[in-house]
């Protein structure tokens, strides 16, 4: 009987809090849809979102690729295989690795912020002044902060792929001597643009996942100072959770989409 | 003002809980247009949760709030947009927004609302801030101001686009006698040049003496007095005087 309550409040908790995120993005995509929409503030966080995530994407995308450059090397070594290190890298890279680490890049560094920010103006009442001007918080603090996550997280996905099939080249040229044509022609032949369509896919959906569930603990933070801690902590923790079980998910349908290894 | 006229708000049987928490319990009152109303009560005992009814802020368990014949209680966020417009809140701390300077604070409502000519929002930005007696902060962010600037430069936000009515949490709490009663004067300086409609909650009796025209007493979650000045001063009923005179019961304070 414990057993089973615990089960149940523990779905229903789960339930409430899907919806709760669902309605949301529902209010923010209304919002959009109806051009309620501020210009400025938008590119205010591109340039917080996008443009300052960029560091921690390159070095992030270019030490992976690097890294799994000289694994896949010293495997592939034995087998005589060198020249396979660039398509699998560079498929790796763009399919699972470069989005799931952008992601969660940009749930640590811009989730954490938005709740914070947010939360912050919540337990001050910052928001019921937003409200009581006649100004929706959805409009004001939300329709900004999607936008720019969508506009910048497939570019920062991009970003980092580029940047860890480059340091992989690097690598694998400079370092570990493999031939440089062999690497590119290889990777050219086993790549395809739905590899690269499946990476922005990928990052569209993470960014959705970030925004709105670091949106959603900031505007139902309470309880002062410690509660925006725990509302940070939470958006940081169910994001990265969020994304990991919702890859995989992708990666099972965007298969059926665009079959891997059908060359 | 005559007691005949239609109230601009009126508040019937509002019940609010909070938890298991009864805070109010069937509360009704009624503001007519222009006037000063000012609500005292005790710390805790649901003024601050009545004001912020009246603009949308919560909503009531059960009971009407009518603004101008409409019954505002059970609208939505974008349908209470135009109720809101017409009416300021001044909250307790202020609420500024503490990523904006001073003058983007008090520009925000008029920005919001569509206005582009930038030399206009300045020159009432700068009329608010003089009229709050804030003049020459433009450029300070929130946290540097103190408790009482902050309340100004709040109160110049709440009024740029001058409402109808303003909603007071507390106005003078916190704040020295002097400063208190600059803020006395600015209420009603406001009610003499904007003509608007206050609802004032406090339990600051010098500032209630200065500027009510009618004074309402919440206790355990009711209305428990409704009158005017004269008629707070003439009462014999025991929790009122209580209250006036500052007695406490069994070391309640």
């Amino acid at each position: 009987m414990g057993l089973l309550d615990l089960v149940k409040s523990g779905l229903f908790g789960f339930f409430t809090y899907l919806g709760q995120v669902a309605l949301l993005a529902w209010e923010t995509f209304r919002s959009i849809f109806a051009a309620r929409i501020r210009l400025r503030l938008t590119l205010l966080q591109i340039a917080e979102i996008g443009y300052g995530s960029q560091l921690i994407v390159v070095v992030t995308g270019a030490f992976t690729g690097a890294v799994f450059t000289a694994q896949a090397y010293f495997q592939f070594a034995s087998l005589n295989m060198e020249t396979a290190v660039g398509p699998v890298v560079t498929l790796s890279m763009f399919r699972e690795l470069g989005p799931v680490l952008t992601g969660l890049m940009v749930a640590g560094r811009v989730g954490a912020a938005m709740s914070a920010e947010i939360g912050t103006m919540k337990v001050t009442q910052q928001i019921d002044a937003l409200r009581a001007l006649a100004v929706h918080p959805v409009d004001y603090l939300v329709v900004p902060r999607a936008l720019a996550m969508l506009i910048s997280m497939p570019l920062l996905v991009v970003e980092c792929v580029s940047c860890g099939v480059l340091a992989s080249y690097l690598v694998a040229v400079y370092v570990l001597n493999i031939e440089g044509v062999y690497f590119v022609n290889n990777m050219q032949k086993f790549t395809e643009a739905s590899d690269i369509a499946m990476s922005l896919i990928k990052g569209f959906v993470f960014a959705n996942i970030i925004v709105f569930i670091s949106c959603r603990e900031g505007l139902n933070a309470k309880d002062g100072a410690v509660g925006v801690g725990r509302a940070t902590t939470e958006s940081v923790v169910i994001c990265s959770l969020s994304i990991l079980i919702a890859n995989f998910f992708l990666t099972m349908f965007l298969n059926i989409l665009f079959p891997a290894g059908q060359r | 003002m005559s007691e005949e006229a239609e109230p601009l708000i009126s508040v019937r049987d509002l019940v609010q809980k909070i938890g298991a928490q009864e805070i109010l319990r069937g509360f009704s009152l009624d503001v007519f247009r222009g006037e000063t109303l000012v609500l005292l009560g005790k710390s805790g005992g649901g003024k601050s949760v009545f004001l912020r009814h009246l603009i949308g802020l919560m909503k009531p368990v059960s009971g009407q709030i009518l603004f101008e014949g409409e019954d505002i209680a059970n609208l939505d966020e974008r349908q209470l947009a135009p109720v809101r417009r017409k009416i300021g809140m001044l909250f307790q701390d202020g609420a500024l927004f503490d990523s904006l300077s001073v003058y983007d604070n008090v520009a925000f409502p008029l920005r919001e609302h569509g206005e582009k000519k930038e030399k206009l929002v300045r020159q009432k930005v700068h009329e608010a801030l003089a009229l709050v007696n804030m003049s020459g902060h433009d450029k300070k962010m929130p946290v540097n101001l103190s408790g009482g600037m902050r309340k100004r430069v709040a109160l110049a936000r709440a009024i740029i686009s001058p409402p109808q009515v303003i909603l007071y949490d507390e106005p003078t709490a916190g704040l020295d006698p002097i400063v208190s009663d600059s803020i006395n004067r600015l209420i009603l300086r406001l009610q003499e040049q904007l003509s608007v409609t206050s609802i004032v909650v406090t339990h600051d009796l010098t500032s209630c003496n200065r500027i009510a025209d009618r004074v309402a007493l919440l206790n355990e979650g009711r209305r428990h007095f409704y009158g005017t000045l004269d008629d707070l001063r003439a009462t014999e009923d025991q929790i009122v005087r209580d209250f006036v005179d500052g007695h406490s019961e069994d070391g309640e304070d």
